[in-house]
């Protein structure tokens, strides 16, 4: 192949993962190339509620979303802008003695694992906390120095950091073929071709093509997950809310705006990358929202928009070494991988740089799916 | 209201009339849906109820609408008042409010006759109180009889002199008009006149507009190269720059006009492609001779698709039900082809005249890619065409992107108001054709919408 170039490390995917992959990599003197086969942040990045939570994560996934929180709280030292992100309490509400019981089980299960930031909140400070909450509310779930961020702002300050660490970014390359040979991998992308020792798969949504062509198969369903937000109103919540027994997120902006998400799906189209929205399934997610808080009844819906998520089927990401060695995947986080964004392109960093991670990864590691594929 | 239908019409002017009563006559099931109290679009909006006002005022031109109204009422189609369609997805589905209440519907077959709209005229000042689209003061006008005080007319086009030459007949005072049509387009528009002369009437009905205007004592300048209207808390003058000399007049109110373009965001929604018009300077519809669009079902009649006036705008909406009523089975390919024939006919006779009008009032470029940085874009977000600039300088490429980096056009209309000045700027910084630069992505709602009514909608099957 002519013109071949070389990096120490090429990674695939230009979202929040890929950058941060990027950012922590080349703040260790590695050079980057990444390659976006679109452009920057284009779907899940920013087409998210931008939760920054603890509060209800898979057990696996309690440890670095332990360690994510604490980088956001200092996210300015990592990519010198704030990236929107204020700090908020997370509740999940209960109606009802059933879904109380079901917060208690929860609760008193991650205590159990070791971690103490999920706590319980009965009916008299759910409604202090909450006042507009409905009044059939009985309790719910707390965690304190959660929040939430923009997903505009920090694909923004993602973007330009990598950039100004020296990252090369080619936007509109996307990859047609990846080949190993004696520890060397070749990709081929938007016309150029490149050689390196490090892959790094952060392509979302796509990382399941990206991930067959590295020799490593994981099933994946790209789905078009939908948000809407409401015009201006005064302001009624700092919270951000979700509801146990139904899939809902709910927060009110700095500007009064109030977004509300759940993982409500259209129709996705991966070759276009383009997504339709269900107006059906975005009604459900309007009568969750209006179940928890009443007053949103009459307030106007003025956008709905989604983006394209790969969700896996046990709904945890995939973190970690790639089959072949120098490969490493950091995708499929289904719904829930903006807040991690900034702690997993550091794992990814460790990965390569010193060969292990302080952190517990095994619960991602790629080969789970083919182990199951081998059972069943 | 039925849930479903052969045949939905969205906008009840004269595109949608024409296509409602021309399908229902065919036999067809016909919705037709509009957000007005009452038939008519814009152009003969209240035509049935305007008695106040008159045709001493309104001219004998906008009571021509009454006919098609009255064909309308006689026929069978189900015409629904009051009716705010906020989606009409790629599976043809309809989403509508009546009476706060919310609905999907299925048709199948599908015909956006939502019209036009003002172009966007961003000058300084152009957002104080007391500013106006001419458009809409002739909405108050119509709907309403009312008229403002002292107005200053500020444009270029038929429908600001029409405007002005109403509130002249109406013995209001009008403190000037100022007219922007670059002198330039006289001459590139003259070898189109002898074609335009097909429709004469038309012509000498809109000289005789001008000559009234010009020899009633009312200022009207011509040759207008700048604006900007001033104000503290309400539009108080206007300062228009002539051959590189400002001058300034007192205003009470100023209504502006530069024409009107299609209003494109419920079929960009619904996914039907789009390109740029070099000649209209703004989006058309990608169709074929019938209306029908990209989107499989969905047609688009009228000055939805391209500007081309009321009477070819109903033409437009016979063929655009034609063509559906052919494939939803009703008419074989020669019933329609025949039946088309005279509406044909009044296409082709029109089109000679719009190419005339289209380069005659052409917008000046100044006058939609503000000159003064500080002009406002988008009115809902506050973003200033200085902070489009700057966007692009870090590297926005597109409207899409920009709303990441400005929030332009993330406010209720969803860039309804600001959408072609903000593609035109951006195309203007990287010095490309707005074509390339694309238009923002719409999405449904593309009206807002009451989230209790969008709930509601879960539990209706």
């Amino acid at each position: 192949m002519t013109g071949a170039q070389t990096a120490d490390a090429v990674i695939v995917g230009g979202g929040l993962h890929g950058l941060s992959s990027a950012i922590h990599l080349a703040k260790a003197g590695v050079e980057v190339t990444l390659l976006e086969k679109d452009r920057i942040g284009r779907h899940a990045s920013s087409a998210n509620a931008g939760g920054v939570r603890r509060l209800g994560r898979a057990l696996p996934e309690i440890p670095i979303a332990v360690a994510a929180i604490e980088l956001w709280h200092d996210i300015e030292s990592l990519v010198d802008e704030t990236c929107g992100f204020c700090e908020s309490v997370q509740i999940k509400v209960a109606e009802d003695a059933e879904g109380l019981n079901a917060l208690q089980i929860r609760s008193q299960t991650v205590c159990d694992y070791g971690f103490a930031h999920e706590e319980m909140i009965d009916a008299d400070t759910l409604h202090s906390l909450l006042p507009e909450v409905a009044k059939h509310c009985v309790g719910g779930l707390i965690v304190k120095g959660d929040g939430h961020a923009d997903p505009f702002a920090t694909v923004r300050a993602f973007h330009r950091k990598a950039l100004s660490l020296g990252v090369r970014i080619i936007e509109g390359a996307p990859v047609t073929q990846i080949t190993y040979l004696n520890g060397k991998w070749s990709v081929k992308a938007g016309g150029l071709a490149f050689n390196t020792p490090h892959l790094i798969n952060a392509a979302g949504a796509w990382g399941d093509q990206i991930s067959g062509m590295m020799g490593d198969h994981v099933p994946i369903q790209a789905q078009a997950l939908m948000l809407m937000i409401t015009e201006r109103i005064k302001p009624f919540l700092s919270a951000v809310v979700g509801a146990e027994g139904r899939t809902l997120s709910f927060k009110q902006l700095d500007n009064g705006t109030v977004l509300i998400g759940g993982g409500y799906q259209g129709r996705a189209e991966l070759e276009h990358g383009t997504t339709t929205l269900d107006m059906r399934q975005l009604a459900a997610n309007a009568t969750a929202a209006q179940a928890i808080f009443p007053l949103m009844n009459q307030t106007r819906i003025t956008r709905a928009w989604a983006g394209i998520e790969g969700v896996t089927p046990d709904r945890m990401p995939v973190i970690g070494h790639a089959g072949q060695s120098g490969g490493f995947h950091l995708f499929g986080f289904s719904a829930h991988g903006f807040a991690l964004a900034p702690i997993c392109g550091r794992v990814i960093a460790e990965l390569i740089l010193s060969q292990q991670t302080a952190l517990p990864i095994q619960a991602f590691a790629v080969d789970r799916f083919q182990r199951v594929a081998e059972v069943t | 209201m039925k849930s479903r239908t052969d045949i939905a019409v969205i906008g009840a002017g004269p595109a949608g009339m024409a296509a409602a009563v021309m399908a229902a006559d065919h036999g067809a099931s016909v919705l037709l849906l509009d957000e007005q109290a009452a038939a008519g679009g814009q152009i003969y909006r209240a035509v049935g109820s305007q008695k106040a006002t008159g045709s001493a005022i309104l001219g004998t031109e906008y009571y021509q609408g009454g006919a098609l109204v009255d064909r309308l009422a006689a026929s069978t189609v189900e015409h629904v008042t009051g009716a705010t369609v906020w989606h009409v997805s790629d599976q043809r589905e309809i989403g509508v409010s009546v009476d706060g209440a919310a609905e999907l519907i299925n048709a199948d077959h599908i015909i956006i006759a939502t019209g036009a709209q003002e172009r966007p005229f961003p000058v300084p000042g152009w957002t104080l109180p007391g500013v106006m689209n001419a458009g809409a003061a002739q909405i108050l006008l119509k709907s309403s009889g009312v008229l403002l005080p002292y107005p200053v007319f500020v444009g270029t086009g038929p429908l600001l002199y029409l405007i002005a030459h109403q509130y002249l007949r109406a013995g209001v005072p009008i403190a000037a008009v100022l007219d922007t049509t670059p002198r330039s387009n006289l001459c590139q528009a003259l070898g189109l006149l002898p074609a335009a002369f097909r429709e004469a009437g038309q012509i000498w009905k809109g000289l005789g507009w001008l000559k009234d205007l010009r020899t009633s004592g009312t200022t009207f300048k011509t040759g207008v190269e700048d604006i900007r209207i001033n104000g503290a808390d309400h539009a108080e003058s206007v300062e228009y720059k002539i051959a590189g000399h400002w001058h300034s007049c007192s205003a009470e109110s100023v209504l502006l006009h530069q024409g009107v373009v299609p209003n494109v965001n419920l079929a960009m929604a619904a996914g039907c492609k789009h390109h740029w018009s070099d000649a209209q300077l703004c989006w058309h519809a990608q169709v074929d001779d019938w209306g029908y669009s990209t989107v499989e079902g969905v047609s688009i009649a009228g000055d939805g698709a391209g500007i081309v006036g009321a009477d070819s705008a109903q033409a437009l909406g016979g063929l655009a039900a034609l063509d559906a009523l052919y494939r939803i089975g009703k008419l074989s390919i020669p019933e329609r082809d025949k039946i088309a024939m005279p509406l044909r006919k009044i296409m082709s006779r029109q089109q000679p005249l719009r190419r005339f009008l289209d380069r005659l009032y052409q917008p000046a470029e100044q006058f939609r890619i503000p000159a003064d940085p500080a002009t406002l874009v988008c009115r809902c977000e506050e973003v200033s065409a200085a902070e489009i600039r700057e966007a692009v300088s870090l590297g926005c490429q597109g409207p899409n992107q920009l709303k990441s980096f400005t929030r332009a056009g993330m406010g209720p209309c969803q860039g309804r108001l600001c959408g072609l000045t903000v593609s035109a700027i951006i195309a203007d910084e990287l010095g490309r054709p707005v074509q390339d630069i694309g238009a923002a992505r719409l999405r449904s709602p593309v009206k807002p919408l009451e989230l209790g009514q969008l709930a509601a909608l879960a539990d209706k099957e």
